[in-house]
């Protein structure tokens, strides 16, 4: 066999995770699973491979979510917001970086709706702005993207909730095992202690790790202002040989 | 910002998970949100039609508590080639990619399909083969951090039979894994539901 070389990982820590059934978070309710999680005390190849995407070629304004929506021609605008860049670095838990690893970003524009064709939202959509952003990390771990602070807005789960300002963030990891969704949020914005997704995470230094703080050192003066957002993915253990076959 | 803590040596713990939300596509499936593809993406083909094996179609949806299906689901899936082997190199031009993304639009009442080869059979650490199978990863609205799980065959009693990890489960649980070939199709189509919950609940795995 081919890939006979893999890594395990530090054990994901459910209870620092958000809970799967989190009454507040209505949806929540009919799709969290009752039965619980079956373990795997030995985890096989299939666990412990992923899809490296380090040569998937990418658009070259893919991370540029103020240009990579522009119909086309150079009299275009730009999108309508407040222009920031988002950055940081892709470690794993023990602040190893995660090279070469596919980053990809999507969240509502600066009124806070979504290109989308099921965001019935009133807000209107920005001609210029697509929302969505992908890039690798460098050799060092490090992403960039530049793009609109995203609005808050209303969505249906009590009367009256609002999602803090947010942008979604998936990252892949060495394998599917460090596979991983969440949402980045902002620095100093009220809502977020209001919001039962953020709620949906027991402990307030979990919630404190998905905030992007303000850099203003890394900001573009008279250009954009800049947030940075470290993503920490599992632990890689030790390196373990199974027989090829 | 991260701290470290002292579990399993000097380690920073993860980044949280978040639901991936409704919206999910604009990201992840930008055809389902209307989005214009960009130049390359990564679809619902985990095999192309020249890749090595039998070409199949998985056809699948996922069923919440209420017995309604869940529209907005997001699958993932990762499996290993014909020969039983998992090529880590993803890219567009592979005949072979082995990852694959799906969802359902609009119209699809709920159901996904993949296109593929059947997976040929990987060994267990313990050295004996596992029967084929494709990983599967769910996110959605609601799914607050997102779910393993893993598709078989109801073709392939025998390496079922003697598949270790398949044999690991709980007997009564192990069907909820298993797909089933639609002899109505003109290709080799297998269904699959995943129950989120109820007494067909599908097994979940941590890992």
């Amino acid at each position: 066999m081919a890939q006979n070389k893999h890594n395990r990982f530090v054990m994901r820590d459910r209870q620092w995770h958000p809970r799967p059934y989190a009454p507040a978070y209505k949806t929540s309710v009919a799709r969290a699973p009752q039965q619980p999680l079956v373990s795997l005390q030995t985890p096989t190849a299939s666990e412990l491979t992923g899809p490296d995407f380090d040569r998937f070629a990418l658009g070259r304004f893919d991370n540029d979510l103020l240009l990579n929506f522009r119909s086309g021609t150079a009299q275009d605008g730009l999108p309508i917001g407040e222009r920031i860049i988002v950055h940081g670095r892709v470690v794993d838990q023990y602040n190893k970086p995660v090279a070469g690893t596919l980053v990809e970003i999507w969240q509502a524009n600066a009124g806070g709706k979504y290109r989308h064709i099921k965001d019935g939202y009133l807000a209107p959509l920005d001609p210029n702005f697509g929302g969505v952003g992908r890039t690798i990390t460098d050799d060092d771990g490090w992403y960039r993207f530049r793009t609109v602070k995203p609005g808050p807005y209303p969505w249906p789960n009590d009367v009256n909730s609002w999602r803090p300002a947010h942008i979604h963030v998936s990252v892949m990891g060495p394998s599917i095992s460090t596979r991983l969704i969440t949402q980045l949020y902002f620095e100093g914005d009220p809502l977020i202690p209001l919001c039962p997704i953020v709620n949906t995470l027991d402990d307030p230094e979990a919630v404190a790790t998905l905030v992007a703080r303000l850099d203003k050192a890394a900001a573009r003066p008279m250009d954009c202002l800049a947030y940075r957002f470290d993503i920490v993915t599992r632990g890689a253990l030790q390196t373990y040989f199974e027989n090829a076959s | 910002m991260t701290r470290p803590t002292h579990d399993e040596g000097l380690s920073y713990p993860e980044t949280p998970s978040q639901t991936a939300g409704p919206f999910v596509h604009i990201g992840l499936a930008l055809d389902v949100a209307g989005l214009p593809p960009r130049a390359s993406e990564i679809g619902p083909e985990i095999a192309a039609a020249d890749a090595t094996g039998e070409a199949i179609e998985i056809h699948g949806r996922v069923i919440d508590g209420n017995g309604d299906p869940v529209e907005d689901i997001f699958v993932e899936a990762w499996q290993a080639d014909a020969h039983g082997v998992y090529q880590t190199d993803y890219r567009a031009e592979h005949a072979f990619r082995g990852f694959g993304r799906s969802a359902p639009s609009a119209t699809d009442d709920g159901w996904w399909t993949f296109y593929t080869v059947k997976p040929g059979r990987v060994a267990h650490p313990g050295g004996q083969p596992m029967a084929p199978h494709i990983n599967l990863m769910l996110f959605a609205r609601g799914i607050n951090i997102h779910l393993h799980t893993r598709l078989y065959f109801d073709d392939e009693h025998q390496a079922n039979a003697g598949c270790p990890f398949f044999n690991a489960l709980p007997p009564s649980r192990r069907d909820t894994l298993i797909a089933r070939r639609d002899t109505q199709a003109d290709t080799p189509r297998y269904r699959f539901e995943i129950h989120l919950q109820g007494p067909q609940e599908t097994v979940f795995f941590d890992f």
